[in-house]
């Protein structure tokens, strides 16, 4: 069990730590206190403003909770409202959570190290809340379970907390959207999240984030993956960003753990994003691919991937490709770290424009150029995500589909 | 009805089409012979309206319109379609998608039309990628059918297709042309009925005339050197390119060629 008093000794001690990457943030520049909103029942969800519904909708959120087996929103620093639909699947808030299950203080802070830089540290010192959510063995969710994380009180510094466990044999889809409310022109998320996926488990987490051009982000995320399990993470922000460093880590820990990162990025003028994904096969067997979809349009964009292969017989593949539309920066920087004899690592990296070739085929199928230029667009950001419930996929695709103006 | 006269085309500064005077009539199909690098591809870009095939001189009229600085996409609208040689791979966007842009907003039966040129499984396939040179014949002839467009452009159709498939090619451009035998005694009308009905024209660009086992073309040219000569029966100008090569061409055309650059003093010669 987590000593709670040593957490708190490390963090204070992390204060001021910069981080190893990305811009170091001003962070006495945010609000640390915020106005407690009242939680909320299913019903009264639906009397949310229609902007702030639509919003949580475009990240895939849907306050009728119509398909979806449980959800959690929380606004600002206060858990608006929890539940779950499902049996075997439970979603509490994790303050809550703490309190009603002991036994998981020993996942709390087990995966991402409470001292990493001054983000963590500010989740330990002035948690707001967060989530947990957990999949009972051998529980298989039919419906993926919506998680929402809302920023509505401009300048606002949110700090969240999030474990996610999927016991033995489970299987269990999350959907976590991200929106920012109209009236915010600045403000700081500061995400930890702690995915434990056990033995012959499946767990696919979809975070479909619509950020606006005053917030930064930093996601501090790290999964472990036990014998046979799989994690797949996928991350969509095609909406302007301030500025988001993230670089999320799966630890491969038994025979046969699969661990998958796909991102899908847009970066607009305003934006400076560097986002990756790192994956650590431990054990023979382990399968990983980290692949990024990269659009700038006069943003700056680090796709970083990271493979690490400590054992014989695993097999790992690593993707960036980027396209620069009208302005703006890509960068990649793709590594692999093999360590024994027997593994099988490889990456592609590709920066480029799109092809006038492309653009006349369509147009002589009848597409104007700039319908011609959103087709290619689009099928750039669409990849196919083995594993991912249909429903999913769909929530992906229209999040493409809705975009388009801000790729180009 | 598609009107070329006098038409004179540049590529990269590179003078490619010298003379081209073409007329085709609804319910036509031309076939085009001619040796590599003559400017067959050249003349149905131009058609298509293809950035970088600069029109020096001369017009063409579609429809009676005259279309000759009109964007492809208008082109396309107006009722101009290409299966192409070689077409770019679009990654991330399904044949399937691919068939509902051309059908452009009508209904179409995507399945079925898949179906017909054994290319159902290929659907959900990213556009042209890794296909074998038969199955690209087939997607683009696909892609004709659900665009449905009033003159159709083949470019070498018959290339990198294998003898099974050849016929499945030949009878669906047939068709799509509505040359098929099947349309002569449909609904119970007589040949020469359906036949005034025809209003389909199709520009054929062929080395080998296979194509020619399965329709029967309205008429042939032979494209050398950028000069659009030599307009009869197709079948008779295959034969002779068969026994005398496109030396015989040369032959023919020397004089005529050599009036045609002294009109030109800028034409690059070779």
């Amino acid at each position: 069990m987590a000593d709670q008093k040593e957490l708190r000794q490390r963090a204070e001690a992390a204060r001021s730590k910069v981080a190893a990457i990305g811009d170091d943030l001003d962070m006495s520049q945010y609000e640390h206190q915020a106005e407690t909103h009242q939680a909320m029942a299913e019903d009264e969800l639906c009397t949310l403003p229609a902007q702030e519904q639509q919003n949580l909708l475009l990240s895939g959120v849907d306050v009728s909770g119509k398909d979806r087996g449980g959800t959690f929103i929380m606004k600002d620093a206060s858990p608006l409202h929890c539940s779950s639909k499902q049996d075997g699947v439970e979603v509490l808030p994790l303050k809550q959570a703490l309190e009603v299950h002991p036994w998981l203080w020993d996942y709390y802070w087990k995966l991402v190290d409470v001292d990493a830089d001054k983000y963590t540290a500010a989740a330990e010192l002035d948690l707001h809340d967060g989530y947990m959510i957990r999949a009972l063995p051998g529980a298989k969710a039919i419906h993926p379970i919506q998680a929402c994380l809302y920023m509505d009180q401009d300048n606002i510094q949110q700090n969240v907390h999030n474990i996610i466990i999927a016991e033995e044999g489970s299987e269990l889809h999350i959907i976590s959207g991200c929106a920012t409310g109209p009236h915010l022109n600045k403000g700081l998320h500061v995400g930890v999240s702690e995915f434990f996926v056990k033995k012959n488990a499946k767990l696919s987490f979809t975070m479909i984030h619509n950020w606006s051009e005053g917030v930064a982000v930093r996601p501090r995320s790290v999964a472990t993956v036990d014998e046979g399990g799989l994690y797949l993470s996928n991350y969509v922000c095609m909406r302007p960003v301030n500025n988001l460093q993230m670089y999320p880590t799966c630890h491969l820990n038994g025979p046969n753990a699969v661990g998958r990162f796909y991102s899908i990025l847009v970066g607009s003028p305003t934006s400076d994003i560097d986002a990756g994904g790192r994956v650590i096969l431990n054990h023979p067997g382990c399968r990983a691919e980290v692949v990024s979809r990269a659009i700038t349009n006069g943003g700056k964009i680090m796709a970083r991937g990271h493979l690490v292969g400590k054992a014989p017989g695993i097999k790992a593949h690593l993707e960036c490709r980027g396209l620069i539309l009208g302005g703006g920066a890509m960068l990649a920087a793709p590594f692999l770290d093999g360590f024994v004899d027997g593994v099988e690592m490889s990456h592609e990296a590709a920066v480029g424009k799109i092809a006038q070739e492309e653009i006349n085929y369509l147009m002589a199928r009848g597409l104007t150029e700039d319908e011609a230029t959103a087709t290619i667009v689009r099928g750039f950001l669409s990849v196919d995500i083995p594993g991912l419930p249909p429903q999913l996929q769909a929530e992906i695709d229209k999040a493409i589909n809705a975009t388009d103006e801000h790729a180009m | 009805m598609l009107l070329i006269e006098d038409l004179q085309v540049e590529l990269a500064g590179k003078l490619l089409l010298r003379h081209v005077d073409l007329e085709i009539k609804p319910g036509e199909t031309h076939v085009l012979f001619g040796p590599n690098g003559s400017g067959k591809t050249s003349l149905l870009m131009t058609i298509l309206g293809m950035p970088g095939y600069v029109v020096k001189h001369g017009r063409i009229v579609f429809k009676g319109e005259d279309i000759t600085h009109m964007p492809i996409h208008e082109r396309a609208t107006l009722g101009i379609g290409m299966a192409f040689q070689r077409p770019p791979t679009i990654h991330g966007l399904k044949t399937r998608q691919m068939v509902g842009i051309c059908a452009h907003g009508r209904e179409v039966d995507v399945q079925g039309m898949a179906e017909e040129v054994n290319f159902s499984h290929f659907l959900d396939r990213e556009v042209n990628a890794g296909l074998s040179g038969g199955e690209i014949k087939r997607s683009e002839l696909l892609q004709l059918m659900a665009q449905n467009p009033d003159l159709m452009l083949f470019d070498e159709p018959e290339s990198g297709v294998d003898m099974e498939n050849m016929h499945l090619v030949g009878e669906t451009i047939a068709h799509l042309l509505q040359k098929d035998k099947a349309v002569y005694h449909a609904n119970g009308e007589t040949i020469a009925d359906s036949r005034r009905k025809r209003s389909k024209m199709g520009l054929i660009i062929t080395h080998t005339g296979y194509i020619l086992d399965y329709l029967e073309a309205d008429s042939g040219h032979v494209l050398y050197n950028g000069i659009l000569s030599c307009p009869s029966n197709p079948r008779e100008i295959l034969r002779c390119v068969a026994q005398n090569g496109y030396q015989e061409c040369v032959n023919c055309m020397v004089p005529l060629s050599a009036h045609l650059l002294e009109e030109l003093p800028t034409a690059n010669a070779d």
